[in-house]
């Protein structure tokens, strides 16, 4: 049985920076993920990085712009430990091999983003996300004596011991199909988002939520789940996203009539007000009837006014997709985008340290976990830092939790468990639905009710569809019998995980009976801060029925004032 | 919408069975990905069709394969485009990537091929000293420059039909070499004489390459990995006079001057230069013999194919002299220039890109 002081589960940015840090910090490591590391989905992220590193910035400034970004929802002693250890972090990137783009005096050059009263995001071309990705993968095989890769190897559960704390995990080998128990004296979760729930989406087919579910089923508090964040600009061909880094190189939004419809409603930053604003403002032009397109269902983004010798050079991963995914020319012609489902603000709810409450040894960070630092919106080129923050921090806190507490010894009972249910799905007969279409289903009726504009009796209907397809779940067929890659079976458990996801996002959407950040209420259409200042926490009671508790917000600096951009 | 004949090269190795092709019809729209075909398969008919994927947007590098014969990703081949290569026109043919074991159905070994390779270059940055306390100040370009490089998703099309490794299979390769000029090209890099002598004096480095320009019709994503090779190759013949072991250096600058010279190759002069440069009596250095011994059995075949002929080989081919001088005066204008310019995707884009840039952009970009 492979045993480590610190056993980190996803190799995304959030997990491979956990790795490095708890290796540098003398603990054992190992790393599993279901992909080979520079598949996660990390690679997608565009646009860039933020951080105040510009000598005129001050990390008070993006704190507050990411308090304002979270609709006052986000949790202030957290944000204010990303945004003071972001320059650090920006900086340790940079000097591990980060090729990130320079001004012309050589330093770090910084673009606009959406929410941010100053330019502050470091960025790589729009290849910010790959080339930080690759140059934590490059120091993850400069340091492979101290940091051991299990490279796709999928966890299908985890561990909790008799006391309570997490102790491992199991996973299989897709490889060979073996099935292993790994041992830990901390398990962190880094396993990303549950984009896959919805349809369309910018995420990858492996964004299915494994890692929340899995928290969940053992125990653990998930929190904010209601706050989804549907980009402004996704291709209306295909769900793509296209960066905000467009917005922040200068490109425009326009209505069927022309018109940069943002002064509407955001007058002073039009384009670059935050995310949620934004993708209400295109959704309502586009239900008043002012969007373009075929059936008028999207909106235009107008690349064509940045400068063509910048775009190539700065937004050259969008002229191919613009190109390849959408036939149009973006240097030349705009191109028809609308809001898309993309980000998860929820997750495993963590302190500052990456520590789940009430199960000791459990961390999370990244995408999977909620801290709260982005309440219910995040601000775009946010979410690689909060993946390197609190991964390096969740990295360091568990390496130091080792040197205090034994190697737990496991036993085989979860095991046995999870190979029985693999048996049992391979074992079905074709009497039910297929995963994939039941798949289908939730991710459409995701993303219609659970979208922009929500309402009760659109959530209800949501519900009790989750609900059923939890059932037909329970039946769903797999074609595959084989142990060499069955991508088949597995497929079947992480619908499982989409379905244990989905319903707490709904159920939690259900419960917040206002609007705030990217939660919009038609019937409850106004923030109500005496009420609603709260976190949604869910948690499983026993029955597969998540149950509903209220936390406070941490507020150290900045009081409630009214969001305007 | 319209349907699509794909044809799948299957392989269960549980099974004990020989790799064979499977059929599927699919319906999508003709813009619609390759790989989108396989999905919609694998939903609607056959849940065991292996195939490593992810983004769908040509950005994880998950779906490398060869389809009709052609490496590239799936995600990012359109069905029409692939119909269009389809050799008996109405039929897709999708196999696994070449030059790597096949492990089921699509998917491919890359750690044994492609990552054994990118772990040979050494492939992290070596940090030029003393490290700084902010950001390293570097020229602009410098990391325009190797973003062309960095935008590798490893993906491995290069490698799947990589003429010199299908021959020498411990050849270095496309991506591997192409990772190196990330770190060659980096101005934080304290170590890139020794990082280019290393691959000069590997007899399976950067001189192994045979210019088959496979690598630059494969990559999805721009990298050109020969032309990273070539300046890998250029940078250290030219600015650290690198001259190794296996003679890949003179064996370039022995190209390079017999074109000057004759405006065509003249393989029968071109290996004695390789050994002697210009000079006359260098063509009498004993590894000259040596290696043209060693070549015979090259020679041959490429007399017997018809590739060359015995007079053909022997004799300078010379071209009028109009044209020499032309061919002379490219010579003068590059060796005039006071720095050598590189291109890059990046820096000047393609051909089809600067087409209509108006002048102007340059001052307000
Ligand atoms: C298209 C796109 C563009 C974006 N652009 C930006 C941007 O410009 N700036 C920004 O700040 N943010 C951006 N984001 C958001 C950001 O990229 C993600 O939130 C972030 O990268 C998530 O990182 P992560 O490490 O948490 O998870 P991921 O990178 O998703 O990694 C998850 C890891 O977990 C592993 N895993 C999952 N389940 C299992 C399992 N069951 N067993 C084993 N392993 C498992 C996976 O293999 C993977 O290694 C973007 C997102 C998208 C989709
Ligand atoms: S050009 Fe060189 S590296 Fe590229 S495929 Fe051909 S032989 Fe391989
Ligand atoms: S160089 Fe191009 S083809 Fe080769 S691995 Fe990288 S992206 Fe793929
Ligand atoms: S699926 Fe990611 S590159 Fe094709």
């Amino acid at each position: 049985m492979p045993s480590h002081d610190v056993l980190i589960i996803g190799a995304g940015l959030a997990g491979q920076r956990a790795a490095l840090a708890a290796a540098q910090a003398g603990a054992s490591v190992a790393i599993i993920s279901k992909v080979h590391p520079v598949r996660s989905h990390s690679v997608a992220a565009a646009g860039g990085i933020n951080a105040a590193v510009s000598v005129d910035d001050d990390w008070r400034s993006h704190a507050y712009d990411t308090v304002k970004g979270s609709d006052f929802l986000g949790d202030q002693d957290a944000i204010e430990v990303m945004c003071s250890e972001a320059p650090k972090e920006v900086l340790h990137l940079e000097h591990i091999g980060v090729t990130f783009h320079r001004n012309d005096s050589g330093q770090l050059d910084l673009r606009a983003f959406g929410g941010a009263s100053v330019k502050r995001t470091a960025y790589v071309a729009d290849i910010t996300g790959q080339a930080i990705l690759h140059v934590l993968y490059e120091q993850l095989m400069k340091h492979h004596e101290t940091v051991d890769r299990y490279e796709e190897w999928f966890v299908t559960s985890l561990i909790r011991g008799e006391n309570g704390d997490c102790h491992g995990v199991v996973a299989r080998d897709i490889r060979t199909g073996r099935m292993e128990v790994f041992a830990a004296k901390s398990v962190i979760l880094a396993s990303g988002g549950a984009g896959q729930a919805f349809k369309p989406t910018t995420n990858g087919l492996i964004c299915t939520g494994d890692g929340i579910a899995q928290a969940y089923e053992i125990g653990a508090c998930l929190m904010d789940m209601e706050m989804i964040q549907y980009h402004p600009t996704t291709l209306v061909e295909n769900g793509f996203l296209i960066t905000e880094g467009a917005r922040g190189e200068g490109a425009h939004l326009l209505n069927s009539e022309g018109e940069r419809f943002m002064e509407k409603y955001a007058p002073n930053k039009m384009e670059l007000a935050s995310r949620d604003v934004v993708s209400r403002a295109e959704q309502t032009e586009i239900n008043e009837g002012r969007g373009v397109g075929p059936d008028k269902s999207g909106i235009y983004l107008d690349i064509t006014v940045v400068p063509k010798k910048r775009t190539l050079e700065a937004l050259r991963e969008i002229v191919n997709i613009g190109k390849d995914f959408a036939g149009v020319d973006i240097t030349k012609e705009p191109i028809l985008i609308r809001p898309g489902q993309h980000y998860i603000m929820g997750g495993v709810k963590t302190d500052v340290d990456g520590q789940a409450p009430g199960i000791p040894g459990l961390y999370a960070a990244g995408e999977v976990a909620c801290v709260s630092v982005h309440g219910g919106n995040r601000l775009g080129a946010n979410s690689l830092l909060d993946t390197l923050i609190f991964g390096r921090r969740s990295g360091e806190h568990a390496a130091e939790r080792a040197k205090h507490v034994e190697m737990p010894k496991v036993g085989l009972e979860k095991l046995h468990e999870d190979e029985q249910r693999i048996k049992e799905i391979i074992g079905r007969d074709k009497s039910g639905r297929r995963v994939s279409e039941i798949k289908d289903e939730l991710g459409t009726t995701m993303n219609q009710y659970v979208a922009v504009y929500r309402e009760e009796e659109g959530l209800q209907k949501a519900h009790e569809t989750v609900r059923r397809l939890k059932e037909e779940a329970k039946t769903a067929y797999v074609d595959d019998q084989g142990t060499v890659f069955n991508q088949d079976v597995l497929g079947a458990i992480e619908l499982g995980y989409m379905l244990d996801v989905s319903e707490a996002i709904v159920v939690a959407a259900i419960d917040r009976k206002e609007s705030r950040g990217a939660q919009f209420r038609v019937d409850y259409p106004d923030r109500n801060d005496e009420e609603w200042q709260k976190h949604i926490d869910i948690t499983r009671n026993g029955d597969d029925v998540p149950e509903i508790s209220y936390s406070p917000v941490t507020i150290t600096q900045w009081q409630n004032e009214e969001r305007k951009y | 919408m319209a349907e699509f004949k794909l044809k799948l090269r299957r392989y269960n190795p549980e099974s004990g069975d020989a790799p064979y092709w499977q059929e599927h019809t699919v319906e999508l729209e003709p813009h619609r990905s390759v790989l989108e075909g396989i999905l919609q398969a694998k939903a609607r008919d056959d849940g065991s069709i292996g195939v490593r994927c992810s983004c769908k947007a040509a950005i994880c590098g998950s779906c490398g394969v060869r389809i009709n014969g052609k490496p590239g990703l799936a995600c990012h081949t359109h069905l029409d485009e692939a119909l269009h290569t389809a050799k008996d026109g109405e039929t897709i043919v999708v196999e696994p990537m070449g030059n790597m074991p096949v492990i089921k159905d699509l998917i491919v070994d890359m750690d044994a091929v492609h990552w054994k390779k990118i772990q040979r270059v050494t492939p992290w940055l070596i940090n030029e000293e003393p490290i700084p306390e902010r950001e390293y100040v570097v020229p602009r370009e410098s990391m325009v420059d190797i973003t062309q490089t960095m935008a590798c998703i490893q993906c491995g099309a290069c490698v799947s039909d990589c003429l010199s490794m299908e021959v020498d299979p411990l050849f270095v390769g496309p991506a591997a070499l192409a990772k190196s000029y990330r770190f060659v090209g980096d101005p934080r890099d304290a170590a890139q004489e020794i990082r280019l002598k290393d691959l000069a004096e590997d007899p399976h480095g950067i001189y192994d390459c045979t210019h088959c320009f496979k690598c630059i019709e494969a990559c999805p994503k721009g990298v050109a990995p020969m032309s990273q090779i070539m300046r890998l190759r250029r940078i250290s013949g030219n600015d650290y006079h690198i001259v190794d072991r296996n003679n890949g250096d003179r064996h370039e600058r022995a190209f390079v001057s017999l074109i000057r010279d004759h405006g065509l190759l003249w393989e029968a002069e071109l290996l004695p230069r390789s050994y002697g440069g210009d000079s006359w009596f260098g063509k009498f250095h004993p590894s000259a013999g040596a290696e043209l011994v060693s070549s015979l059995p090259a020679i041959t075949k490429a007399l017997l194919r018809g590739k060359v002929t015995p007079m053909g080989a022997l004799k300078p081919h010379n071209i009028p002299a109009e044209d020499l001088k032309q061919v002379q005066r490219i010579y003068e204008t590059v060796e005039g220039r006071e720095e050598r310019v590189e291109f890059n995707l990046y820096i000047s884009g393609k051909d089809e890109d600067l087409a209509e840039a108006p002048a102007t952009e340059e001052a307000s970009a």
